[in-house]
């Protein structure tokens, strides 16, 4: 996100927080809009910028070819890479079928790739 | 704290880990294999879109010594040439292999299709369709490594140090990132494959887990790291418009096949006023495209946003469909159109030639502790050419696996008070700042990380300079010194993203001191290292540098090259 020329152009992501001991809620996030920009754009700088402690997996950035990144954007199962930043902004929660780890991490590791498995 | 035991550990599960398990474990080794990301799907190797060198000569006549040639020149006369040996001299049985594996090589009347690549004499280099090598090879690995019953995988483990007695290895000790709790691993060999550290630079093509965790574990553990000052970097990377879903580095095959323009921003053709010989074949090496492309930037000529146009505008609309195949919509869903525009290009950080300093059984000179893949140093000198990557990821991996598991030394045992303790250390700057309050408090790991991507890009990138990298280093030993030890993580165990951040920022602080370090040292301009003030190359440094730590502090020295003691031309 290294445009200037929108700098002053904000939208909002409602994201889902907490643990299986944290109780859940959303939390509302003023992020820079930019055109072309995807919403692990967004929650990358929001990491960088307001709270690093959000959590969320993401390996290869903008490649689509790790595929760790996918949530339910907006009631649908999408990768954030791939999911643009939309003006009118959008609600991020954890994949629904899968268990809880911490905000948007869900445990998506194979039951063989378990440490002591 | 837990304690697990294994023959071997190996940290990293790209293409070099996989393969290292698998000739591990085949030669019955217990193995370990961890990634701190998910297996298999982490590392660079995923991402690699392009192609793979293999003198199988499935196009035209070839043999490895060919390639080796291609290699060796390439290298600048610093390549280790026993190993660029053992990379090219391996590669097409792996290439083989993993066609026996059910890697689908594109391929032409059963032969598998090689296409020519810059600096390669030769139609040498393999792909899967389309810009899908990386995947196809990751899937054919995990597959391999998933039937071999002895080898554990276990996903979201970050090794945090190595355990080191008596310059053997012991073991490590670990983050299981999903609970954060900490993990003792005893083994009698570990292979480092956690690839290379082109996260350090602000422009990069690498995923977020590439920040030099190979190199600081084996500098910390004692190895010895070699021509660290090597960067390569990938002269057109995407820069414009916002591309999303797509490797940055995708254009270059297509710029070589379909001989896709490379402009200023007045529509000149410019390599050519550089010394290269762009003409049709667009095979240009990468060191003096990236070159190019900055001093047509800094001669005002450059694109808007700080690059080169590439464009594609004088192929018809047919000839780009058939060319790009499923590409041509992913790059309509980006909006970007390549009938109707040119897009801009720049170069980014893509790959590192330094690395550990292996012998050509990957063993570096801590006894039991191995190296493979990027992460390695030496097989491609002060330049790699395009396409040796990912078979250099498959012949040092096979070979570090073997070794290790072979690997017999009397091993003392690693218990759980030897784990605790050496936690402790490893830890000694995060808890010494609990007790403190300090001016650094609004300042996070992802804030200083930023900084040093800045400063590394700045100053240590492309184009350096003498006063430049004076001024890296005293920056970062700064930001090491004085800002990271009063750091202080987020709170929590879970899925704790800020102490996994803190973890990499420790290391990728280590590996940026060295590769400043090494840079100034060598005032020359050779290959990937291009000095502004120094623009030439000098005998005297045709030596490979070594970094190593000396009571906590990182010093350099020169050693000589290695070459090949028998006559090329006698091996066809």
């Amino acid at each position: 996100m290294k445009n200037n020329n929108q700098q002053n152009v904000f939208t909002k992501l409602n994201i889902f927080r907490g643990t299986d001991s944290i109780k859940p809620r959303f939390e509302t996030f003023k992020v820079p809009f930019q055109q072309g920009a995807s919403i692990l754009d967004a929650l990358i700088w929001i990491n960088d910028n307001v709270d690093e402690s959000l959590s969320f997996r993401y390996s290869c950035i903008n490649a689509n070819a790790c595929k760790e990144c996918m949530m339910i954007i907006d009631g649908q199962v999408e990768y954030a890479c791939l999911k643009k930043l939309q003006k009118s902004g959008s609600k991020l929660e954890p994949l629904p079928n899968k268990t809880l780890i911490k905000d948007l991490v869900t445990d998506i590791v194979p039951p063989k790739e378990k440490l002591l498995s | 704290m837990e304690l697990i035991e294994t023959d071997v550990l190996i940290v990293g599960a790209g293409a070099a880990g996989m393969y290292a398990s698998v000739s591990a474990a085949k030669l019955n080794a217990q193995v370990v294999l961890c990634d701190k990301s998910l297996i298999s799907r982490g590392g660079a190797t995923v991402m690699a879109q392009m192609t793979v060198a293999a003198a199988i000569g499935h196009q035209e006549a070839d043999h490895w010594t060919h390639h080796l040639q291609d290699t060796i020149k390439s290298g600048q006369e610093l390549c280790n040439e026993n190993l660029s040996y053992l990379l090219c001299k391996n590669a097409p049985e792996k290439i083989l292999q993993m066609r026996d594996w059910k890697t689908d090589w594109a391929n032409v009347n059963a032969r598998i299709r090689q296409v020519l690549a810059p600096g390669h004499g030769i139609k040498r280099c393999c792909y899967v369709d389309f810009l899908n090598t990386g995947t196809a090879v990751a899937r054919t690995l995990r597959g391999q490594v998933a039937k071999l019953k002895n080898i554990n995988r276990v996903s979201g483990l970050t090794i945090i140090d190595l355990v080191i007695e008596k310059n053997q290895v012991i073991g490590a000790i670990g983050l299981n990132t999903e609970t954060g709790e900490y993990v003792s691993i005893g083994a009698k060999a570990i292979v480092l494959a956690a690839g290379g550290l082109t996260q350090l630079f602000a422009r990069n093509s690498a995923s977020k887990n590439m920040g030099g965790d190979s190199h600081a574990l084996a500098l910390r553990a004692g190895a010895n790291l070699m021509d660290m000052e090597f960067v390569q970097f990938f002269p057109i990377g995407h820069l414009a418009p916002r591309l999303v879903g797509m490797d940055p580095i995708m254009w270059d095959p297509f710029r070589y096949k379909l001989g896709g323009r490379l402009l200023n921003n007045y529509g000149e053709q410019f390599i050519e006023h550089y010394g290269g010989e762009d003409g049709d074949a667009y095979t240009v090496g990468r060191d003096l495209a990236a070159y190019a492309i900055l001093k047509e930037c800094e001669a005002g000529r450059g694109s808007p946003n700080g690059g080169a146009w590439l464009s594609f505008q004088h192929l018809s609309k047919v000839e780009l469909d058939e060319a790009f195949g499923p590409i041509i919509e992913k790059l309509l869903a980006n909006k970007i159109d390549l009938t109707k525009q040119a897009i801009e290009v720049a170069p980014i950080a893509h790959y590192h030639m330094g690395g550990i300093e292996v012998n050509e059984s990957m063993e570096t000179c801590v006894k039991g502790l191995f190296a493979a893949g990027e992460c390695v140093g030496g097989a491609n000198g002060a330049n790699r050419l395009s396409g040796n990557a990912i078979p250099e990821a498959f012949v040092f991996g096979e070979i570090a696996g073997a070794s290790a598991a072979n690997s017999t030394g009397e091993t003392p045992q690693l218990s759980l008070q030897i784990g605790q303790n050496a936690l402790s250390n490893s830890l000694v700057e995060l808890s010494c700042h609990a007790k403190q309050k300090s001016q650094f408090q609004t300042v996070t790991s992802r804030k200083l990380l930023f900084e040093l991507q800045k400063l590394m890009w700045k100053n240590v990138g492309v184009l350096r300079n003498k006063q430049g990298l004076q001024m890296a280093i005293d920056e970062i030993r700064r930001m090491k010194n004085d800002i990271f030890p009063n750091l202080k993580p987020a709170s929590g165990t879970v899925f704790n993203t800020s102490l996994m951040d803190w973890l990499d920022l420790r290391n990728s602080l280590l590996c940026a001191e060295a590769i400043c370090l090494a840079a100034n040292e060598r005032r020359e301009s050779r290959g990937a290292h291009q000095m502004e003030d120094i623009p030439f190359k000098s005998d005297k440094f045709t030596k490979n540098q070594i970094i190593s730590m000396v009571d906590g502090d990182l010093v350099s020295r020169w050693q000589d090259v290695q070459k090949l003691e028998f006559d090329l031309e006698k091996q066809r």
